[in-house]
């Protein structure tokens, strides 16, 4: 430690390689933290604790297809089943069919099985007596400058009415707010609506229902749950497939995109191409010094201690441009998943991407000192001296 | 002060060099090639500057190890660039192959797309019946009323619990004629009113058990797949039965997605909605195919495409100061060599012309390797994803162009520019004495 202020020295000596290094290391860390989030955006859907004790019930032929109504009564009979509600797909946008709008319709408890979204009491019992109301989640309230009181005309891409309009209009009686800052991405772009509603208006529902969502009062008891709901319709023409809200989840973004794979393969070629550059600055920076670090151990400094030195600047370079690189993500992140219209839900750089991202540097660094190091602490006094 | 002004001015120079340089096509880059060329070989600064790049180039070997960052950041550049960018590409042109201008869709009205669109049994035959629809040879209209739900099925090499959604496409009798690029490659069709399936060649890699001879459950009911059918665009995704038996299924009664139609003459499409949308009892959104699965990729490639270029254009910031940094390093090296030449006579701009040719070939070598390697690794590496519009996996292929090649050689071109640019004017900025006495 005490060491600090001559590696800092050594470091910025030449102040343009360095800073030049600096913003090509910065870059490498910025893009791995927004590409990092963008991975734990899609690992962390439907992770939430709220999560666990809900399972979703769809139709085993294919989502799209619809469930009878009638197996509500018969889902909350199943031992262990706390609350069951059930929603349907609308499909809505707003003023151009590209503004979609991730837009349900609700049974009247539907909110009870989300604990984690938050309606203040007058607004909740407004949307329960209001046949056309809606609640929307804040960020979705927030894009489209909407407020309550609000009459607003809702596009179906799915569902027209009886005239075969495809225009609803709706009143907004609600902010819906989450407190679960993991789920966050996903409720406040919400827009839930009355099931009933929506039933008795289009000529396409016909009393059928989406999916179920059913909470289980034990959590370790979910998995026979699920396999009890599914023996309900067994042999019917509307078998069901259960399986908790992370497992439906998970499996729904593995077939959205292999993310995993694309990032690798991006933070490969990325932190390969850092790996020559920084290593080559290491390399010009002691061959430049040669002298100076045979001066060093003619003073008195060990092998082992101008190999650390060596390994120390390379580290430090890396960890500050890293640190730079990786908080300019997280500077950056909010705004582009502001920008994006609900289109980018990204968490900003977390504890994990952060642990990563240091452990990343550290061994960059390490690596890309190794080699000059090495040719510093292995330097012959008398040789450098005399410039051979 | 002054110094000042040309720096700033030198900024702004760069960017509407850039600017200009995005739109360029590539007869202009050609054409700028081609004018560099005769001012080096016929004036006499250009020859200077030939020499003197001749000498740099020459002293290339002695500098390996800092060249090849810039070589190989940006070959890193433009191998991601034009990877993301293939997978765009590949995306938009398999939809976009499906259709053509002379096949009709009609959906009802206020559908986004085929999955959301339901058609009364009515409607379906009025549809087929409106004048504009090529008629076979027995007078019957070419036009499939088709369905179109999503059906879950095991993925290939996942557990068994582990389900995938493809696209389900109930077909009308004359689907295969309304769609002539759809062929058996196996097995055989489907016949009307079994509970039999064929599958697409890329169905048939992504799913379990799509293979002739096998059976499959789709919800309570079992299917036996008869064949294979290969279209070489989206519709290799799917899985086709007899339209009145996934109906029956699915509970659709009588109603239909879409009608999929042939038109009389390629031009008719205009009659042909001009005729639909007088018929008062019907309310429906006709779209030649073309347009419908146009629109369709739209949104995906937008995403893939801006995902790409921020990608890349963090990646080239970084490889562009790894090459001014390489380039700095390489003028102060041979800081002594460069104020010679300037002392003996020869002027500032061929030695800024020098150095810049020097990093931008090193540029355009990367460029090529890093577009070579796109090409080998990714052009035609199958991809899939969950497609806009449609209810089951798309698989695809990356397709590595020669216009993303192109785009990618144009980036690594500029990086090497913006890279070379300021070392060079440094090397040419440096005083001849001061140069000269340094060690």
């Amino acid at each position: 430690m005490k060491y600090l202020h001559l590696i800092w020295a050594a470091l910025f000596r030449r102040k343009t390689r360095t800073i030049l290094t600096l913003v090509s290391i910065i870059a490498a860390f910025l893009l791995f933290g927004m590409l990092d989030a963008v991975r734990t955006s899609f690992d962390q859907a439907g992770q939430s604790a709220n999560g666990a004790e809900r399972l979703q019930t769809g139709s085993k032929l294919s989502f799209i297809q619809t469930l009878p109504q009638s197996l509500e009564m018969q889902i909350a009979k199943v031992p262990g089943v706390k609350t069951v509600t059930y929603a349907n797909w609308f499909g809505g946008a707003y003023q151009d069919p590209h503004n979609q709008v991730f837009s349900f319709a609700v049974a009247p408890n539907y909110l009870d099985a989300y604990p984690e979204i938050e309606v203040p009491a007058a607004q909740l019992k407004a949307f329960a007596d209001t046949r056309t109301g809606i609640v929307v989640g804040d960020k979705l309230a927030e894009r489209f400058h909407w407020k309550v009181g609000d009459k607003i005309p809702l596009i179906s891409t799915i569902f027209p009415d009886r005239n075969g309009n495809k225009t609803w209009t709706f009143d907004i009686v609600g902010i819906m707010h989450s407190k679960d800052p993991k789920a966050t991405g996903w409720y406040d772009q919400l827009l839930l609506m009355h099931w009933k509603y929506f039933d008795e208006t289009t000529p396409y529902n016909q009393g059928t229902v989406g999916w179920y969502v059913t909470r289980v009062a034990d959590v370790n008891q979910a998995d026979r749950v699920a396999k009890a709901i599914d023996a309900l319709s067994v042999n019917s023409d509307h078998e069901t497939r259960t399986e908790s809200e992370a497992a439906s989840a998970a499996s729904w973004m593995k077939q959205l995109a292999d993310i995993g794979l694309i990032v690798g393969s991006i933070m490969g070629a990325v932190f390969f191409t850092l790996l020559l550059l920084s290593g080559n600055t290491m390399m010009q920076a002691v061959r430049e010094r040669t002298s100076e670090l045979a001066v060093l151990k003619t003073i008195g400094f060990s092998s082992r201690s101008v190999l650390a030195m060596v390994l120390a600047e390379s580290v430090l370079l890396l960890l500050i441009g890293g640190v730079l690189g990786l908080g300019l993500a997280a500077a950056l992140i909010p705004g582009i998943s502001a920008n994006s219209g609900g289109m980018l839900n990204l968490p900003t750089v977390g504890a994990s991407s952060w642990l990563l991202g240091l452990l990343l540097m550290v061994l960059i660094g390490l690596l890309v000192g190794a080699l000059p190091a090495l040719r510093a602490m292995r330097l012959n006094i008398v040789d450098a001296l005399a410039g051979r | 002060m002054k110094r000042f002004l040309t720096n700033l001015l030198l900024l702004i120079a760069l960017a509407v060099a850039l600017a200009i340089w995005v739109k360029l096509p590539w007869p202009g880059v050609l054409a700028l090639a081609v004018l560099f060329a005769l001012w080096m070989l016929f004036t006499r600064r250009g020859r200077q500057a030939a020499s003197v790049t001749g000498v740099g180039i020459s002293t290339l070997r002695q500098r390996l190890g800092s060249s090849a960052v810039i070589v190989v950041g940006i070959a890193g550049v433009v191998a991601v660039l034009v990877a993301l960018l293939a997978m765009g590409e590949g995306y938009s042109q398999t939809l976009r192959k499906t259709g053509n201008a002379d096949t009709a869709i009609v959906m009802r009205g206020a559908s986004a797309s085929e999955v959301m669109s339901v058609l009364d049994h009515d409607s379906v035959v009025q549809v087929a019946q409106t004048p504009g629809i090529a008629r076979d040879a027995k007078g019957q209209p070419l036009a499939s009323p088709e369905l179109v739900v999503a059906a879950n099925l095991p993925i290939k090499g996942g557990s068994p619990d582990d389900e995938g959604s493809v696209q389900l496409r109930g077909v009308g009798e004359q689907a295969w004629a309304v769609r002539p690029q759809v062929k058996i490659v196996a097995g055989r069709k489907f016949k009307p009113g079994m509970r039999e399936l064929v599958a697409g060649t890329g169905a048939a890699r992504q799913f379990a058990g799509l293979v002739p001879g096998h059976e499959v459950r789709l919800g309570s009911q079992l299917w036996t797949v008869v064949g294979v059918f290969s279209s070489g665009d989206a519709m290799d995704s799917e899985v086709w039965g007899d339209a009145n038996v996934v109906a029956d299924t699915y509970r659709r009664g009588s109603s239909r997605a879409s009608v999929v139609a042939k038109l009389a003459q390629p031009l008719a499409f205009d009659a042909f909605k001009a005729a639909l949308t007088a018929n008062p009892q019907l309310k429906v959104d006709v779209d030649t195919t073309l347009d419908y699965y146009a629109k369709q990729s739209e949104g995906m490639t937008k995403v893939i495409r801006i995902m790409g270029i921020t990608v890349g254009l963090i990646m080239a910031i970084g490889a562009m100061f790894g090459a001014l940094n390489t380039m700095f390093a390489a003028v102060a090296a041979r800081a002594r060599e460069i104020a010679t030449l300037r002392a003996i006579g020869f002027r500032g701009l061929p030695v800024v012309v020098a150095v810049m040719l020097e990093t931008m070939l090193l540029a355009l070598l990367g460029g090529v390797l890093g577009g070579v390697l796109a090409w080998l690794v990714f052009d035609g590496y199958g991809a899939s994803t969950l497609a806009a519009g449609t209810v089951g996996k798309l698989s695809f292929e990356l397709a590595v162009t020669p216009a993303l090649l192109w785009t990618g050689l144009k980036w690594a071109l500029a990086i090497g520019f913006i890279g070379g640019l300021f070392p060079a004017v440094r090397a040419a900025r440096l005083p001849v004495t001061t140069a000269l006495r340094e060690l």
